[in-house]
């Protein structure tokens, strides 16, 4: 046996889970459980009681809704948003990122909104989502309410959510027509969890840049907004936008050194990537 | 609890705990050894099985949560004792196996792979198995097994 001992309960419904969430033994929801298998089974973790979220219809749910947001599921995998008609029209960042998520065998049972909850500061979907500006909508016995994910992840593996409290589903809203988008990372094997990646979005007008959203992930505790590198570029010219980053960026971050990478090394990698991701995005932009 | 999962089209009725991993319960319970473990965290593929059609890393889903569930192994296959599955087939005639341990979940992964992609090039086979491990390091052959079975010419 691998994991510690716990309690298991098939969640009949939404508020069946969030009812035994609520109660006094010390619980831990589980979908796909991609992230929490793991750390389950190097017992770097433990739970009194296991709730399965995994299998409920309610929540396996993929659709555009009357504002023309993209409304994804508790239980929906990534492999499904990554295929999806849908998101591939109208969210190409989120399912590019996704074939960067560990392996097929594990977008297959892995979920977007587990990967949200669980929050692993090199992981794709938190940067996907922030600079996708999502929203998490949060129900507990208690009520509903919704958070930009921006305020969802406060630090490496940590998030907003409360304890009695379930991320039921995770909202996209309506990308700006014509805007380029571009998803990079560096790991330092296919599948592996990157050392640093960077999610860009721009839109252009005329020459200059008119709106632009960025994320860097894997040089601090979460995904992090580079609002300073994206305010120095707003309504500047395209032809300049990088070199104009790049510099920002140099003064913004402050990655951290680990067995992985040194601090030096997180830094100029998010300096390639957000060269890159900068270029990538420009050709993309109509 | 009790669980009642599909494994290689036989329904199976057991009682488990339920932090048993399912390559525990297909090995130890079930007696179905051909799934290997290799590292317990979803790294190197060795367990991969289908469940509902679908590969999966076995180490890394509870026994409880395959419940209701189809499983297909590695033993569920070929479509007799003495004919392998066309996978087992070109892994043979390509010498796609070195020490065979990472084998059963390679094949495994192909066959999803071809599920999904009946003629993929070589770039996206590699990609398609980068979930799979061979300390071995036997990659080449593999790919080529894999491209073999989907009809390519690999000569």
């Amino acid at each position: 046996m691998k994991p510690a001992p716990f309690d298991y309960v098939a969640a009949q419904s939404v508020d069946h889970a969030l009812t035994l969430l609520a109660g006094e033994v010390e619980a831990k929801l589980i979908a796909g459980g991609q992230s929490l298998m793991p750390l389950l089974n190097m017992r770097l973790g433990r739970t009194d009681l296991l709730i399965d979220i995994g299998h409920l219809e309610e929540l396996n749910h993929i659709r555009i809704d009357e504002e023309g947001r993209l409304v994804i599921g508790a239980s929906v995998t990534q492999a499904d948003v990554q295929n999806h008609p849908d998101v591939l029209a109208g969210w190409p960042m989120l399912a590019a990122g996704i074939g960067e998520i560990g392996h097929p065998q594990i977008r297959n049972r892995g979920t977007i909104c587990g990967s949200l909850a669980h929050n692993d500061p090199a992981a794709e979907l938190p940067a996907i989502a922030m600079a996708l500006d999502a929203v998490a909508e949060i129900h507990s016995v208690n009520g509903t309410r919704t958070v930009p994910v921006e305020d969802l992840f406060i630090g490496p593996f940590m998030t907003a959510l409360a304890e009695d409290e379930l991320l039921k589903q995770v909202v996209f809203p309506p990308q700006q027509e014509g805007a380029g988008w571009s998803f990079k990372e560096f790991a330092t094997r296919p599948g592996d969890f990157a050392t640093v990646g960077v999610a860009a979005q721009i839109a252009l007008l005329g020459e200059n840049v008119s709106d632009v959203k960025i994320v860097v992930f894997g040089v601090a505790g979460s995904a992090l907004r580079l609002d300073a590198t994206e305010a120095s570029i707003l309504g500047r010219p395209a032809e300049r936008a990088i070199d104009i980053a790049v510099s920002e960026l140099e003064m913004e971050i402050k990655p951290a050194e680990d067995i992985h990478s040194s601090h030096l090394f997180r830094k100029e990698l998010a300096v390639e990537l957000l060269k890159e991701s900068i270029a990538e995005a420009l050709e993309r932009c109509l | 609890m009790e669980i009642s999962v599909t494994v290689n089209g036989a329904n199976q009725s057991s009682e488990v705990e339920p932090r048993t991993l399912l390559v525990y319960y297909l090995r130890d319970e079930l007696g179905l050894t051909g799934t290997n473990v290799g590292c317990d965290t979803s790294s190197c593929g060795a367990c991969t099985v289908h469940v509902n059609g679908e590969s999966v890393k076995s180490c890394t889903m509870l026994a409880v949560q395959a419940d209701g569930q189809e499983v297909t192994t590695i033993e569920g296959l070929a479509p007799s004792a003495d004919e392998l599955h066309p996978m087992q087939q070109s892994f043979q005639d390509n010498h796609g196996l070195q020490c065979g341990y990472c084998t059963p979940g390679m094949v495994m992964a192909a066959c999803s792979l071809l599920d999904e992609n009946p003629s993929p090039s070589e770039a996206e086979v590699r990609e398609g198995l980068e979930g799979n491990l061979c300390r071995c390091t036997g990659y080449h052959n593999i790919v080529k097994a894999v491209l073999a079975c989907s009809g390519q010419d690999v000569s």
